[in-house]
């Protein structure tokens, strides 16, 4: 029995298919099958992050209508043993994914995996609800600003309600926060919502902190997961947010402004 | 924080008026997601009654229903302006 994540935001731009990627190689690379899949439907991007785009021959939306099978439809990671991509489909039509086709998606590749992350799209629409939907667990990102913030608490509400788990009476499932394109300095200016104000706001528990970083897109220019990149803040903030996830504690790096010398200081910026 | 920010911080802590208006629209926007469907007439019609003795403003009446384990609370805050004698 896997267990299902769902990586979610509300708000768009924030990072979710990022963090979907680089979780999903953290948790493949600790050891465990993992399989990630595209819930935006109709705007597939995981492929691209992920650098598999031209790899794609069929899509979630036609395993769903029985047309392929998923040992034809998941991308094998080339880079990372174990991990495995279902992209989405292009298609518009906007009820694609239905309860029935997704729930018997998810338990096949539950016999499998030990992890399903679903990326979700941003909103609150169908692939949104779908995404959600069978969870087991949530990583909310957000980042500090506060339309961000405001998104992210509203799809925390639904993540208390909408969920079959919660329908079928075992309360919320657990939700942990994941604050990207942080930046200490600003923080410090206070220009920027700290990561205390935010989980004040929140109230749920801190996954990690992921600071602002050139990293990030460079990752995406080259469809590797940032996580790989090891020697970036982003990748060693991601193989900790990884770490915890799977249960390990890990101390919050990137959250303090480096410390600059007196010429620093006096003139920085 | 450079020599300089030093005497620009005052204006620019923006963050701080960020969390506060958080915090206001946030709890805000719970109460009418967790509530029931019927808690924002209720509200409306509380505070119609209370203006009918006194003066006060929109936000005067906050209601809020918490559970605890099966028993559920029905809070009610009216803020009333202050007695002038």
């Amino acid at each position: 029995m896997a267990k299902i994540v769902v990586v979610t935001s509300g708000k768009g731009g924030v990072g979710k298919t990022t963090t979907s990627a680089a979780i999903s190689t953290g948790l493949a690379r600790a050891g465990h099958r993992t399989a990630v899949v595209d819930f935006d439907v109709g705007l597939r991007n995981l492929d691209l992050i992920m650098g598999v785009e031209r790899r794609v021959v069929y899509d979630f939306v036609n395993v769903i209508n029985g047309d392929a099978n998923l040992k034809q439809t998941l991308i094998r990671d080339k880079r990372v043993d174990g991990l495995y991509i279902l992209p989405a489909s292009q298609t518009r039509d906007k009820d694609a994914l239905t309860t029935e086709g997704v729930e018997r998606v998810l338990n096949e590749l539950s016999e499998d995996f030990d992890y399903i992350i679903c990326d979700s799209p941003a909103g609150i629409e169908r692939g949104a609800l779908m995404a959600a939907y069978f969870a087991d667990e949530a990583i909310v990102v957000t980042n500090p600003e506060v339309s961000s913030v405001r998104d992210s608490d509203r799809i925390l509400g639904i993540l208390s309600s909408k969920t079959r788990h919660a329908e079928q009476g075992n309360g919320p499932i657990p939700g942990r926060l994941l604050l990207t394109r942080y930046s200490p300095e600003r923080v410090a200016r206070g220009e920027m919502l700290s990561v205390e104000d935010v989980q004040e706001i929140l109230a749920v528990d801190l996954l990690g902190v992921i600071p602002e970083s050139r990293a990030v897109l460079n990752a995406s220019n080259a469809g590797t997961p940032v996580i790989l990149d090891e020697d970036s803040d982003a990748g060693q903030a991601y193989a900790d947010a990884a770490a915890r996830f799977l249960g390990e504690e890990r101390e919050h790096r990137f959250l303090d402004v480096p410390r600059k010398g007196l010429f620093g200081r006096l003139f920085g910026s | 924080m450079s020599f300089f920010d030093y005497f620009r911080s005052r204006k620019t802590r923006s963050a701080q008026l960020a969390k506060e208006r958080l915090q206001v629209i946030v709890a805000r926007e719970r109460v009418h997601r967790d509530g029931p469907d019927y808690l924002p007439r209720l509200q409306e019609e509380i505070l119609n009654v209370i203006r009918k003795y006194v003066q006060v403003d929109e936000d005067a009446v906050s209601i809020q229903l918490e559970r605890d384990g099966n028993c559920e609370v029905l809070e009610l805050n009216v803020t009333l302006p202050e007695q002038r004698v």
